[in-house]
């Protein structure tokens, strides 16, 4: 359908439209007028990514004359597959309603390791080797040997794309990932060098949140972006730990050995430079007497993970006269090796902030803050001088120079935190010095001030009125939308007391009690035999899970429960985890019905769905509390109260609860959808706790259903999965309107607008 | 039959199988059948078969090292006869051509659908062994009431319980792989049990691949079996006290137990195959592969939310989750092939079959899942089904609008019994009550209130018509009212009995009409139950007089079932002629 939206004419891939994605669409857009910020918090189920891709892209093709872009930041490479399988369906439409005219260029950008298409290259299982090898292969200085001696290496589809050169191009269209490893392995293309390449020319980027946030990443890939972008983060409920986790860089006994190890090799390196090719030498030093600006030159293939955080301005700055030379860097390096591990011998815990610790590196190895502030740069300078291809390698002392470069960088929001050992098992030694940032808003901010438009946007952003504060900056629309439902398709409900009407919950004292595991197993069980299809249970951590596997395995309860449908679990190991995935999904396919265990805040959580009859009921045993003894969080909740006056427990209730929520929340993808959501623990039916769930999970919480038993969830299950049975109009009927058409909207904007709207 | 002239006689021995040596005996060719008989008469192995049951034939080729046989295969197998010279053999072997190129074309005539030819045999099986059956099918069939195809459709069952002997649903795993496997303990003395069946080493091979190939590749040539499975269930013991350290200490010992103690690496080859295909949009491993924020010793090391554990000996530690989910793995996939009779090679093929077709398949299934799972379902324009929305209500509200219903009927047969005024006006009602009640004061009750005779006679009335059919007939409740009517009016009613069943089982089943075809075939049944009622009116008024109260009971609860029917129709036909709205469902 297409309708018009004051003055943009909307392009919408279905024949209905939701109110909500329709109010949804005017407030982006005016945040797009009003060339802002805004922040967007909307239920999942209600189609919020066609709807934001819609109104943009629809947006840039109602101003022909704007340079408009839409970068589209996900989470996970699977949210960005499934992203642009929704923009490709819209983008077909609009190509079907406008002609040709309306194509444009849409692709996923992703490491090597998910781009590349050669064999011998895809031959190592992690990401730092592809990455490696692939150097291996193409840097610049590869390539000159390779012409002088056919016999060595190179890589065929790179050389291919660079014979092609200008006429290597990806025609409009929307491509995935897959798609750019077909067009590349058909053309004999790099597939990763394209894509990079096209990066500047494409409409729409879809990549993943580390390539704006993660400062080492976003150097390279997103410098070229222009300020008249929009950015969007979807799912950007815990953006602010993205935020800092990016910042955060730690050192154990392991990273020093290493560290030691790469320094060694540097130095032999040089010294055969030394003896060969002195002017190679030479010519660096010359290069960073002129400063760092140059690295902008230097060919693709060399590039690398940029300075974390290095303001414009330093690069103009030339290099310290005491590491311009490649032994004194080295030497530089080496003292400060020796500082971090005469560190990580201490007895006791220490806190530290950076002021007193970049003095004491002053004082012990007499490096003074410049000097580490150039450390990054340094060393990828010196490695590219030294024609270092195994990158994966020397990852440790790269590890050493980000901490010093961000240590060098900022004065505040960051702490030093040395812990002699895990405090959960005292008794094995296991030193880390640990750089963490206590403020999000340090690695936005540059998004913030470079970008035209950032949309922040997600099923839960509850207290909507939190994430400014939080990231620091001031949106121009900020609004949290509810959902209209034709019925009540959604079923929250809090079970406080097991069927023996015991108290359940996760509570540290109660946790390990036999009665509670008991409780929950029945839970299940019960739930097991009436719910079809799938059901997705959501843990507080592994060793909960595991733990309480183990007993139910051991009581029998587990056997019962597998009676009725199959069982699978989220591992630590990802490609197991996968395919335990792919297996649940076959099995709800097939109708034989699957268990899935899962972790809050583990890697299923955070991005795969479970809705239709991939998950009919949610069960989130216990609310998912970080660690609360954690160093790192302390520090940190000590940060936000002294910077933001926001109050620590109230605080790890908010993100309990938005954990929770996130959980739950995967079971609804459209309002012909329905599910159950059991949230067992006693702590819920509290009502601090309770209140933090976003909107439109409460407005279903009944208060009937605050207090219950397992055998009375039973009962309420079994009616709700048999309202849900029925068929019923998907208009709404004659009361409120739950989905509109054409006609509908062009009514209602003839009216003068909406009393109809939320 | 005319054709019948060619015949062809020779000595022959029938064999079950292959390897059975056979049954001396005569073999008789014609073209409508073979006959075998055996030289000795006691022989159960006699044999009259048609040529229309038998699918194809096969035989041996002069020159190969095998004796000259002719197989003739029929539906669920084959009868194999060694002829005594290749001379013999090719002449039945052309006799056998000419009868089989005839029914097979005889049998395309006859079935308008395109049926096989086992299909149609068994029809005409079907028919033959049940009279009624045929007898219902020349009525029903042969008068074009029904087609063929919608007379079979009802008898599904009787075509099935033939095509299940082929088996075509096998059993798949249990899912509690692997609590079978686990020790019990009787707790009192220091030992555990473990039990061993061969469906339990059949599912152990399934579950642990590297365990069927150290089966195959130890036993017998390095140990027996015993000893094989004592090592194999001393290193469960092993893996069950959890104890990784004793388990590597034991592996570094004894090398073949090693091979149970580690990982599986036939599973992790699989699984990372089995992951490049996975579906792109819970593919967890490719998320890895972008993430930069985890470099080693990047990001925060000890938030609470990793874990610890010991790492060593990870390898041979394996989990009980990782268990669980193998095992729901297995018992997705089901038992794929009967490894034990199929020798391992072609096996093999055809595993490297399937899987190359797999591969081509699944990107295009790939690819429309993911489009499927795009999708928001109810935004999009409704489809035009083919078929009415299931509608599961609470069963109050079938039996409230039933209960309407019921009234309905039970005042339309008082309605020719007696006409009830109930016209009566308030004043009218009260001055009758008044009346009644100034003659009881002026005569007082009776007592006893009604006399014996009365309620005796009253009693006797209402229940007469209930029971008055077994009060006739005697005493013998065996005896059936039919019994006492004469033959031929019996059989009548027999037959319409099953034939209006037969329609109305038809017709009701066409319902809710959705396509022009239901449309057309509920006209055509409708005529043909007006026929049968009309026929049914026939004989109860042809039936003697003293005869005709109780062909009249029998006769009327099928009208009754006819009429419900015949009204049902009526009714739908106004229904979809009417202009407006229509119900969903309907064309």
């Amino acid at each position: 359908m297409k309708f018009q939206i004051e003055d943009v004419t909307v392009y919408f891939p279905y024949d209905h439209i939701y109110p909500e994605q329709y109010s949804y669409m005017l407030d982006l857009k005016r945040a797009l007028d009003a060339k802002g910020h805004c922040l967007l918090e909307m239920p999942t189920g209600t189609g919020k990514t066609i709807a934001l891709l819609s109104l943009i892209t629809s947006y840039v093709l109602s101003k022909p004359n704007s340079p408009l872009k839409l970068i589209y930041c996900t989470r996970t490479v699977h949210e960005m597959e499934k992203t642009l399988a929704e923009l490709r369906q819209l983008h077909d439409y609009q190509v079907k309603c406008l002609g040709g005219g309306a194509r444009i260029l849409a692709l996923g950008l992703s490491s090597r390791k998910n781009l590349c298409v050669n064999p011998r290259v895809l031959v190592s299982e992690s990401r730092d080797s592809v990455d490696a090898g692939c150097r291996k292969l193409t840097a610049s200085w590869v390539r000159a040997l390779a012409a002088e001696n056919p016999s060595v290496p190179t890589c065929e589809f790179f050389e291919q794309y660079e014979r092609a050169e200008s006429a290597a191009v990806l025609p409009p269209g929307v491509y995935t990932l897959q798609d750019l490893r077909a067009f590349g392995k058909e053309k004999g293309w790099c597939p990763y060098f394209l894509a990079r390449h096209m990066v500047q020319f494409a409409n729409v980027v879809v990549y993943s949140y580390q390539y704006l946030l993660d400062p080492k990443v976003a150097g390279i890939i997103s410098k070229e972006m222009q300020k008249e972008s929009v950015v969007v983060f979807d799912e950007a409920h815990n953006i602010d730990n993205v935020c800092i986790e990016a910042l955060s860089v730690s050192v154990r006994r392991q990273t020093i050995e290493g560290a030691r190890r790469n320094l060694h090799r540097m130095s032999q390196e040089i010294d055969k430079f030394k003896a060969t090719d002195a002017g190679r030498l030479r010519a660096e030093y010359n290069r960073l007497v002129e400063g760092l600006a140059l690295r902008g030159d230097l060919p693709a293939t060399d590039a690398w993970l940029a300075n974390p955080a290095l303001p414009d301005d330093i690069l103009k700055e030339a290099v310290p006269g005491n590491i311009r030379k490649a032994e004194h860097f080295v030497h530089v390096l080496r003292r400060l090796v020796q500082y971090f591990e005469g560190r990580l011998e201490t007895e006791e815990l220490q806190t530290e902030g950076l002021v007193s610790f970049v003095t004491s590196i002053l004082n012990h190895a007499g490096i003074d803050k410049k000097t580490l502030k150039f450390c990054y740069d340094r060393l990828h300078s010196l490695m590219m001088t030294l024609e270092i291809t195994d990158t994966d390698e020397f990852l440790h002392i790269q590890t050493i120079c980000d901490l010093a470069t961000l240590v060098g960088t900022y004065a505040r929001g960051f702490n030093i935190i040395i812990e002699p050992f895990d405090e959960r098992m005292p008794h094995i030694p296991d030193p880390v010095l640990q750089l963490s940032c206590n403020d999000a808003s340090l690695a936005i901010r540059p998004v913030f001030e470079r970008f035209q438009s950032v949309v922040i946007t997600s099923g839960t952003l509850s207290p909507i009125d939190l994430y400014p504060r939080l990231l620091n900056f001031n949106p121009v629309v900020s609004r949290s939308f509810k959902m209209s439902l034709t019925r009540d398709c959604i079923c929250p409900m809090v079970l406080s007391r097991g069927s023996d009407q015991l108290p359940i919950s996760t509570k540290f004292d109660m946790r390990s009690d036999l009665g509670v595991v008991r409780n929950y197993g029945r839970l299940l069980l019960e739930m097991a035999s009436v719910v079809p299809d799938g059901i997705v249970c959501f843990f507080v951590s592994y060793s909960y899970m595991d733990g309480i596997v183990n007993s139910w395995n051991e009581n029998g309860i587990l056997k019962d429960i597998m009676q009725h449908k199959l069982v699978f679990i989220e591992t630590q190991d990802v490609v197991e985890t996968t395919l335990a995935l792919d297996n649940y999904r076959k099995a709800c396919d097939c109708g034989r019905g699957a268990i899935f265990f899962s972790v809050a805040r583990g890697k299923v959580a955070e991005g795969i769905d479970f809705d239709r009859h991939y998950g009919r009921l949610v069960i989130m045993f216990g609310v998912p509390f970080q660690y609360t003894l954690s160093r790192i969080l302390l520090a940190r909740l000590d940060y936000l109260k002294e910077t933001f006056q926001i109050d620590a427990s109230e605080f790890l209730t908010f993100d309990a609860l938005r954990q929770a929520a996130q959980c739950v929340g995967r079971v609804i993808r459209s309002k012909a959808d329905y599910g159950m959501m059991i949230f067992a623990d006693k702590r819920y039916s509290r009502h601090d706790k309770r209140s933090k769930l976003p909107g439109w999970i409460l407005s279903h919480l009944h208060d009937a259903h605050l207090n219950l038993s397992t055998d009375m969830a039973l009962h309420i299950a079994r009616e709700f999965l048999r309202k849900m049975a029925q068929p019923y109009d998907k208009t709404g009927g004659l009361g409120r309107k739950t989905l509109l058409s054409q006609e509908d909207l062009e009514k209602m904007t003839e009216g003068g607008m909406n009393d109809m709207l939320y | 039959m005319s054709s019948s002239s060619a015949q062809v006689v020779k000595r022959a021995k029938y064999k079950t199988t292959v390897k059975d040596p056979g049954t001396p005996g005569v073999l008789k060719l014609t073209e409508e059948k073979f006959v075998f008989r055996p030289n000795d008469p006691t022989s159960n192995n006699k044999l009259e078969v048609e040529f229309k049951l038998i699918k194809s034939h096969k035989h041996t080729k002069e020159g190969s090292n095998k004796p000259p046989w002719l197989n003739l295969t029929h539906s669920q197998g084959s009868y194999i006869f060694e002829l005594e010279s290749f001379s013999d053999l090719h002449v039945c072997r052309e006799l056998v051509g000419i009868a089989l190129s005839k029914h097979g074309e005889a049998t395309k005539v006859v079935s308008e659908e395109q049926l096989s030819p086992a299909e149609m045999a068994l029809r005409i099986k079907l028919l033959q062994e049940d009279s009624k059956l045929q007898k219902l099918h020349k009525e029903l069939v042969a008068s074009g009431k029904l087609t063929e195809a919608e007379f079979w459709a009802t008898k599904k069952k009787l075509l099935d319980r033939d095509e299940s002997r082929k088996l075509k649903q096998r059993i798949g795993f249990k899912n509690s792989l692997i609590f079978d496997t686990k020790p019990t303990s009787d707790g009192r003395i220091n030992q555990v049990k473990f039990q061993l069946t061969p469906e339990i080493k059949y599912q152990i091979f399934a579950l642990k691949p590297a365990v069927h190939r150290a089966f195959l590749n130890f036993v017998p040539s390095k140990m027996n079996e015993v000893e094989f499975w004592n090592k194999y269930f001393k290193a469960e013991y092993l893996h069950s006290t959890k104890n990784t350290v004793a388990a590597a200490a034991e592996a570094a010992e004894d090398e073949d137990l090693a091979v149970f103690l580690k990982d599986d690496e036939i599973l992790e080859v699989e699984a990372r195959k089995k992951v490049r295909r996975v579906d792109p949009t819970l593919d967890m491993e490719a998320d890895q592969g972008d993430d930069y924020m985890h470099l080693p010793d990047h990001g925060i090391f000890r938030d609470g939310s990793k874990e610890v554990s010991e790492a060593q000996h990870t390898l041979y530690r394996r989990t009980l989750l990782q268990d669980l989910n193998r095992q729901g793995e297995v018992v997705l996939e089901g038992k794929t092939l009967d490894m034990e009779t199929e020798p391992p090679r072609t096996v093999a093929e055809i595993l490297a079959r399937r899987k190359q077709e797999l591969d081509r398949v699944v990107e295009e299934e790939r690819r429309n899942r993911i489009f499927k799972m795009t999708q928001i379902e109810d935004l999009q324009a409704q489809d035009d089904h083919h078929f009415a929305p299931l509608c599961i209500k609470d069963p109050r509200d079938y039996f409230d609008s039933q209960q309407a219903n019921a009234v309905k009927t039970l005042d339309d047969s008082q309605a020719g019994i007696e006409k009830i005024r109930c016209n009566l006006s308030s004043e009218e009602a009260y001055g009758s009550l008044s009346a009644s009640i100034s003659s009881i004061k002026a005569t007082g009750l009776r007592d006893p209130l009604f006399s014996n005779e009365v309620a005796f006679k009253v009693l006797n009335g209402l229940t007469k018509h209930i029971s008055s059919t077994k009060y006739h007939l005697g005493k013998n409740s065996q005896d059936s009212v039919l019994d006492i009517l004469p033959n031929t009016t019996k059989e009548k009613l027999l037959d319409h009995w099953v034939c209006s069943q037969e329609l109305l089982r038809h017709f009701w089943s066409s319902y809710p009409i959705t396509t022009q075809t239901l449309a057309s075939k509920t006209k055509r049944l409708k005529d043909a139950m007006s026929q049968v009622y009309s026929k049914l009116e026939e004989i109860k008024v042809s039936a003697q007089s003293d005869l005709r109260h109780q062909v009249s009971l029998v006769v009327h609860p099928m009208q009754q079932a006819l009429d419900a029917a015949l009204l049902h129709y009526d009714a739908d036909v106004k229904k979809r002629n009417a202009k407006g709205q229509k119900p969903n469902g309907y064309v």
